[in-house]
């Protein structure tokens, strides 16, 4: 089938098939680098994008789902390669070691940031729980967020 | 059934790298066209920062200024032998292969400002990027420039190998006696537990940790190293297991619902503090820091509990089942 959607503001029009998933479409077929294949079973969020601004596991999600929809990836929240606050936060932090969780982690902080601009704890702790990372111990990606969080 | 406190220490002493002559790293450093380096190893940059400790440690070397460094890594078709990036192994070997690679750059770079200025090269001085006579640091020429120059107007390869080694060591028949690691690092671990004696439950309220590193070359990775560590450590030591196939296949841990990580919610407090003491087999004296940074953290998790409710669990992870188990079968040997 082909579906036309929009991807980091731009339109895109792609052949699919039924049962192909996002991510594999978004990598394989579109070249988009940021979004990572971790699990493949909605368990660690190296996949997640914004569609229609919520955030979603590409790997668990069919490729013919968006058609017609608003995809965002990392890479579409930089402008003219100004980083929005978030990613500002992630560098002066140390937030990224090997990078490969680090898309998934920006874009379930913006979603959540955008919906509730001071989560407790609980609320951040809570939005995270799908997004697993080997390398930094979690402590300096929630440093990260708590400096950009308005209290 | 209670909420029981416990706090337990472990400490730890890590030999960096593999030893007994098996472990050479070799490195070779070469100018390009417009004077800047590439450093190529075979190592390989995982998130643990390699990419900037070498281009660091390959700076001081030289003379030249970090920015005009590149390290390229993984490439094993370019780049001479490393046996690889493991055991804490890659700035302590390979930034040992650097300095001896980077000082064969600055002794070339030398003697090619010495035929532009027109001095003995033992009068002239480097560092970050800049070549000048010495007592005269304001007139200088840049490292960039020699660089270049000595291909363009020298024809001067500006390339420097180096390589390390730990050399074997044959052990005595008679005394035993040998020296059989390059340098050892040293750590200690205190958790504090919390152990709910209904559910079987552990919570780690606190990990102080301190370790000796030699010398941090890069403070920031380092202490990257040290939260990353401890939480790798205390998913070891609470969840993370591989269960077999057996009795049925459907108990076989296949993903990540099963192998349960940390996630952001899980992590204690963690406190750390970095000791120097520089080692003279380390490159400007580091250490391996990666591996002992989680190693030290479940043998506490461990001894905290024994703290708490009196019971050594044997086998990780400590799950509510092992201490409910544990704290049973105390009950009936009283």
């Amino acid at each position: 089938m082909r579906i036309r959607f929009r991807l980091d503001g731009q339109s895109v029009e792609v052949d699919v098939k039924h049962t192909e998933t996002l991510l594999r479409v978004l990598k394989d077929r579109l070249g988009v680098g940021s979004v990572h294949f971790g699990c493949g079973e909605g368990s660690c969020g190296a996949c997640i994008v914004l569609i229609d601004g919520r955030p979603r596991y590409s790997c668990l999600t069919l490729a013919g789902y968006v058609d017609g929809k608003e995809v965002s990836t990392v890479a579409a929240l930089a402008r003219d390669g100004e980083l929005t606050e978030i990613q500002k936060a992630f560098v002066e932090n140390n937030a990224a070691q090997c990078g490969y969780c680090t898309p998934g982690m920006i874009l379930i902080v913006r979603a959540l940031l955008e919906k509730n601009p001071s989560p407790s704890d609980e609320e951040l702790f809570d939005a995270l729980a799908g997004n697993l990372c080997r390398c930094t111990g979690y402590v300096p990606i929630i440093n990260a967020i708590r400096s950009v969080i308005k209290r | 059934m209670a909420k029981l406190r416990g706090r337990g220490i472990a400490a730890i002493c890590y030999p960096t790298g593999m030893n007994l002559g098996g472990d050479p790293s070799q490195t070779v450093i070469i100018a390009q066209p417009d004077g800047t380096f590439v450093v190529n190893v075979a190592s390989v940059e995982l998130g643990q920062g390699l990419r900037t400790v070498l281009a660091q440690i390959a700076a001081e070397a030289i003379g030249a200024s970090i920015e005009d460094i590149e390290v390229r890594f993984g490439d094993t078709q370019l780049a001479p032998h490393d046996t690889g990036t493991f055991a804490s192994r890659t700035t302590h070997r390979m930034g040992n292969a650097i300095i001896k690679a980077g000082q064969e750059v600055r002794q070339i770079l030398l003697d090619v400002a010495s035929k532009i200025l027109e001095v003995s090269p033992q009068d002239l001085e480097i560092r970050n990027g800049k070549i000048w006579v010495r007592g005269v640091p304001d007139k200088f020429i840049s490292v960039r420039e020699v660089a270049s120059q000595a291909q363009f107007v020298y024809n001067i390869p500006v390339v420097g190998k180096g390589h390390y080694v730990k050399p074997k060591s044959i052990v005595d028949p008679e005394t035993g006696e040998s020296d059989p690691h390059s340098t050892m690092a040293h750590g200690c671990v205190v958790a504090d537990v919390e152990v709910d004696t209904e559910t079987g439950e552990v919570t780690v309220l606190r990990l102080f940790t301190v370790y000796e590193v030699g010398r941090a070359v890069n403070p920031k990775l380092v202490e990257g190293q040290i939260i990353g560590g401890a939480v790798m450590g205390l998913g070891a030591a609470l969840r993370e297991t591989v269960y077999p196939r057996y009795p049925q296949i459907i108990h076989q841990t296949t993903s990540f619902r099963e192998y349960v990580l940390p996630t952001a919610g899980d992590v204690p407090k963690i406190i750390y503090k970095i000791v120097e003491s520089p080692t003279p087999t380390g490159p400007y004296g580091a250490k391996g820091v990666g591996e002992m940074v989680a190693n030290g953290i479940a043998p506490a998790i461990v001894n905290a509990v024994y703290d708490a409710i009196g019971v050594q669990i044997t086998e990780l992870p400590i799950t509510p089942e092992k201490v409910l188990k544990a704290l049973s079968e105390k009950g009936k040997s009283k």
